[in-house]
């Protein structure tokens, strides 16, 4: 189980613009280093991010070699509906992790 | 009643400045940092010590070991009963009657109580479960208890800080006694005061400890490291706890 911790507001004014933050536990291997054998550590990292708003689309993220292990994904969305936003990380080596939060829209 | 969140407002309004300020020239690591990474540690949602911190929480109440036990059997809440306990290691163990830290007061539980194997140092899990710890000093003020064990260790650790080591024939002392607030290359240097650990540690990109820390130091002098159980580590990290007597603990940190 992956280990996940999302900051995102539990209530909104509607059309208001709120942040949303995502941060969550991957080591981001490059796969450009050499481990204690000699060898280059495979690479192994978060290669797609996506959150959905009520199962719509409102935020997706390519990520790379480049990017730090536990990556921290800030984002805002305009709140239109009362609903779940939901989080998806997947990546190399079969990795998927999800989450979701409720926010409450009036 | 409406008057007691206004007085709690103004207590942390009080500690935080006791943090930003010792008044007496001390400075945390974390006055050391920029605004960008100082916000970083206070949003507990971005600092990526706490993702190591739910996974202690986790570990705190799992059983382990051939005694069936998890943490939370003997010390249930660690929100209560862990308060202040990070800001006193390096303590004596009453069952050994010797000096540990709070890694090694961790493995003594696993090892005695639960019967469980010893973590190995820098593990996740020792990490997770000693940030956890760590978590519930937060906003506490660093108190070394007064032993006579300890007091050796101390001046022990007071030697090695000050003595000079390594090709760069360097101490403890020469940095962070002697040059802090100045540059070493780009970074910084700190007085040194292990107020947040573990740290997560971004040229690290994982959460370490304070001997961790140590050994970069050390490595850096271009000297030996000593191995994670040398006394060495010991001594100095209950010297730097008394050179930090009073200062405000804010574990687990964020450090550059």
């Amino acid at each position: 189980m992956a280990n996940v911790l999302v900051n995102a507001p539990k209530t909104a004014k509607k059309g208001q613009v709120v942040e949303i933050k995502a941060l969550i536990m991957h080591v981001m291997e490059t796969g450009y280093r050499p481990g204690t054998n000699g060898r280059i550590i495979p690479r192994n990292i978060i290669q797609d991010f996506s959150a959905t708003w009520n199962g719509r689309e409102i935020f997706r993220m390519k990520m790379s070699p480049a990017i730090a292990a536990n990556p921290f994904v800030s984002f805002s969305a305009v709140a239109n509906e009362s609903g779940t936003i939901a989080f998806r990380w997947s990546g190399d080596e079969g990795f998927l992790a999800e989450h979701q939060v409720a926010i409450t829209v009036t | 009643m409406r008057g007691l969140p206004t007085a709690a407002v103004l207590l942390a309004v009080f500690t935080g400045s006791l943090a930003l300020a010792q008044g007496d020239g001390r400075r945390s690591g974390y006055r050391d940092m920029s605004p960008a990474l100082q916000k970083m540690q206070d949003d507990d949602t971005a600092n990526p010590a706490m993702l190591f911190v739910q996974a202690g929480e986790t570990l705190w109440n799992e059983k382990a070991g051939t005694a069936g036990k998890s943490c939370a059997d003997c010390h249930n809440d660690a929100t209560v009963s862990m308060k202040g306990v990070a800001a006193r290691y390096p303590a004596v163990a009453a069952e050994t009657g010797k000096p540990v830290d709070l890694e090694g007061r961790i493995n003594l539980c696993r090892t005695n109580r639960q019967q469980a194997p010893a973590l190995p140092a820098e593990s996740d899990d020792l990490l997770a479960l000693s940030a956890y710890i760590a978590l519930q000093s937060r906003g506490e003020l660093i108190a070394p208890p007064n032993d006579v064990q300890l007091a050796a260790l101390r001046t022990k650790g007071a030697e090695i800080y000050k003595q000079r080591q390594g090709q760069l024939n360097l101490s403890c002392a020469n940095c962070h006694d002697d040059n802090p607030e100045k540059k070493l290359a780009g970074a910084t240097i700190p007085q040194g005061h292990p107020t947040g650990y573990p740290i997560y540690r971004l040229e690290w990109q994982a959460l370490g400890s304070l001997k961790r820390r140590l050994r970069n130091c050390v490595v850096g002098m271009r000297a030996e490291a000593w191995p994670y159980e040398a006394t060495e580590y010991l001594a100095l990290e209950s010297y730097l706890m008394e050179r930090a007597r009073g200062m405000v603990m804010d574990a687990p940190g964020v450090r550059p």
